[in-house]
């Protein structure tokens, strides 16, 4: 778009918008850091080095690196059925995916509870053949899973789609099968939106809390993840605990946004289709 | 409607042979191909010609084994082609937009078809680099292997798709209007070059498009579709001569119409009359002539009479706008045999020298 010339109201609602930004979230995020490093840097150090901090962090990750792979190749799967191919119930397939963006997450969690809890439908089954979901990991992998589902998908069917598949039919013309069409073809052909996908999916995966709440024991050096950890100094008032383990989601979400911004910047045009135009 | 498989029993199982019988392919409700027969000679460079949503493409397609269709035989050089998979026919095809990869230089594109066979059959590094050397000489393109294809220019990126395609040494060639998003003067340059590409590679090659002017210079043998269906298959100059129906003459260059009737060996159009040919249908017909097949006489001797409702010169060309019958034909005459000082309003006569007629209302 060419230089458009500002109406006269502009630089009212752009002072609306500055003051909004910065009340809402520079402010907070100053805070973030302010009250953590409050009583010094040995102080942050140590709540961060506690026993149970290290145990929230290991687990995010853990939680974390199990999730984001499952919802990549998800969504990979998923982007390049829809993007490519028609089937019946394409458009219902479509919709469907995009469910966890639109519900809240306390539900995300809460279904999980209600089919593999102790009083859920397969309760009884999973405590004779003493498997533990919910009050576990696995329970808060999954509520992760389901949360965090449409990120990566998201990112690619817009770019598939707008891509066709004339590359694809052009690579078995030359006598390319399957497997090698996918690896040579489509996958290059979208590898930074799908690094891209991966990185807002692992940032939501890491501070994620609803569902998970809903799922964790919330044992303290056992169950709890970063965003529960968290909550937990919080109500104990160790604020410069909660806040030093707050530093770090908001110390990650600094730099997704960084490498985000990177990206959209280097790689626009083999981003999302939708938003080179 | 009758085989036009005529002029093709000499057309066996040569190593290059194309035979398609009785193909018929339908997407949901819509018929995209229905009965579709014709054979190709080995090395021949057939043009499949056609309106939009005529199944050219659609043909094409299945040649390549992107489409299955729902009935029909392919045999080429002999096999069964239907049978075997699109990886394994070495079809080369040049998609209507490229489909280039994107992510890939010209060079890479080029040897992708030799990089991804099998160990036993890819030929050795120094061999491919030595192939797509050449291949980039061929099409014209020394020094922009390193390119990637945002890089080049339609006409650029239509010879590398080319090229890729020729790679493979391919038993058939398959070109998805090649030409289609270039600009005229590309267009016609690479026609000539693309001819001169097949008969050096000699390999049989099927050509879409709906540009009858390409399809008659390129191809050896033009195939004419329409709705899904083969209406005629000739060679260029059969194809002018004798048009089979109205549909084909007005799609192979400008035409002019006019209403007339057979009688005794007679046609008549308005007041003027001449010798029908002997196998014109009769009754009521449709008179088809091509505007520059008309010879102007005096205002007083035989012909149509016409009335001039504008005239333009093109180089050694008039066109000249006239009333027929109440409709209006442009019609081309040489400069030099026009009528003296044509000008609005005036009154001509013309006569068609060559013309088809067509029953009436028949396609």
């Amino acid at each position: 778009m060419g230089a458009v010339r500002l109406p006269g109201f502009a630089p009212l609602m752009l002072a609306v918008v500055v003051g909004a930004i910065g009340v809402l979230i520079v402010a907070p995020l100053a805070v973030v850091f302010i009250v953590a490093f409050s009583k010094g840097v040995p102080a942050y150090v140590a709540a961060l080095k506690d026993p149970d901090a290290q145990a929230a962090i290991g687990l995010t990750l853990l939680v974390a690196s199990i999730s984001v792979p499952l919802n990549a190749v998800f969504g990979l799967a998923a982007a390049w059925s829809i993007a490519k191919f028609e089937f019946p119930g394409r458009r219902v397939l479509l919709a469907i995916i995009d469910l966890p963006f639109s519900m809240s997450p306390v539900v995300s969690g809460l279904v999980w509870v209600l089919l593999f809890g102790a009083q859920g439908w397969f309760g009884p089954f999973l405590a004779d053949h003493d498997i533990k979901i919910i009050f576990d990991t696995s329970g808060i992998v999954l509520a992760t899973i389901t949360v965090t589902l449409p990120f990566v998908a998201r990112e690619l069917i817009p770019l598939m789609q707008d891509q066709g598949s004339d590359e694809e039919a052009a690579a078995v013309t030359l006598g390319a099968g399957g497997f090698t069409v996918f690896r040579k073809v489509t996958l290059p052909n979208v590898k930074w939106a799908l690094l891209y996908g991966v990185l807002l999916c692992n940032a939501r995966a890491m501070g994620e809390f609803g569902a998970v709440s809903v799922v964790s024991g919330k044992v303290s050096g056992l169950s709890n993840t970063l965003p529960l950890h968290i909550e937990a100094l919080y109500n104990d008032f160790d604020f410069v605990g909660a806040f030093s383990a707050a530093s770090l989601l908001a110390g990650l979400g600094l730099v997704t946004l960084v490498i985000k911004t990177v990206l959209e910047w280097r790689y626009s045009g083999e981003l999302s289709a939708g938003r080179r135009r | 409607m009758s085989s036009p498989l005529a002029d093709d029993a000499d057309i066996t199982d040569d190593a290059g042979a194309l035979q398609i019988r009785g193909i018929s392919k339908s997407f949901g409700r819509y018929p995209a191909l229905h009965d579709v027969s014709f054979a190709a000679a080995e090395r021949e460079f057939i043009a499949l010609l056609g309106p939009s949503g005529s199944g050219k493409t659609t043909l094409l397609r299945v040649l390549a084994g992107l489409e299955t269709p729902d009935a029909g035989e392919v045999r080429f050089g002999g096999e069964d082609f239907l049978a075997i998979p699109a990886r394994r026919r070495r079809a080369g095809m040049v998609f209507q937009h490229y489909a280039l990869f994107r992510h890939m230089t010209v060079e890479a594109n080029i040897a992708f078809g030799l990089k991804v066979r099998p160990g036993k059959d890819r030929p050795a590094s120094a061999e491919i680099k030595r192939r797509v050397a050449d291949l980039l000489s061929l099409v014209q393109l020394e020094g922009l292997g390193k390119r990637y294809p945002a890089q080049l220019s339609g006409g650029q990126r239509q010879r590398v798709a080319l090229a890729r395609a020729l790679a493979i040494e391919p038993r058939l060639l398959l070109l998805d209007e090649p030409f289609g998003a270039l600009d005229a003067q590309v267009r016609r340059d690479l026609r000539r070059w693309l001819r001169e590409v097949h008969d050096r590679a000699g390999v049989t090659t099927v050509f879409v498009t709906h540009d009858q002017e390409e399809a008659l210079d390129l191809a050896d043998r033009v195939a004419i579709l329409k709705d899904g269906e083969l209406i005629q298959l000739g060679t260029p100059q059969q194809l002018y001569d004798d048009p089979k129906n109205a549909f084909v003459y007005d799609f192979l260059g400008p035409a002019c119409q006019l209403p007339g009737v057979v009688d005794a060996g007679r046609l008549r159009i308005a007041d003027w009359e001449t010798a029908a040919p002997a196998d014109a249908p009769s009754g009521e017909v449709d008179v088809y002539f091509r505007p520059d097949e008309v010879e102007f006489t005096p205002a007083d001797g035989a012909g149509l009479a016409a009335q001039v409702r504008g005239a333009l010169t093109r180089g050694a060309e008039l066109r000249i706008d006239c009333l027929v019958e109440g409709r209006t034909l442009e019609l081309h005459a040489r400069a030099a045999s026009a009528p003296a000082g044509v000008a609005v309003g005036m009154g001509v006569r013309f006569a068609p020298t060559r013309f088809k007629l067509y029953p009436r209302g028949s396609e």
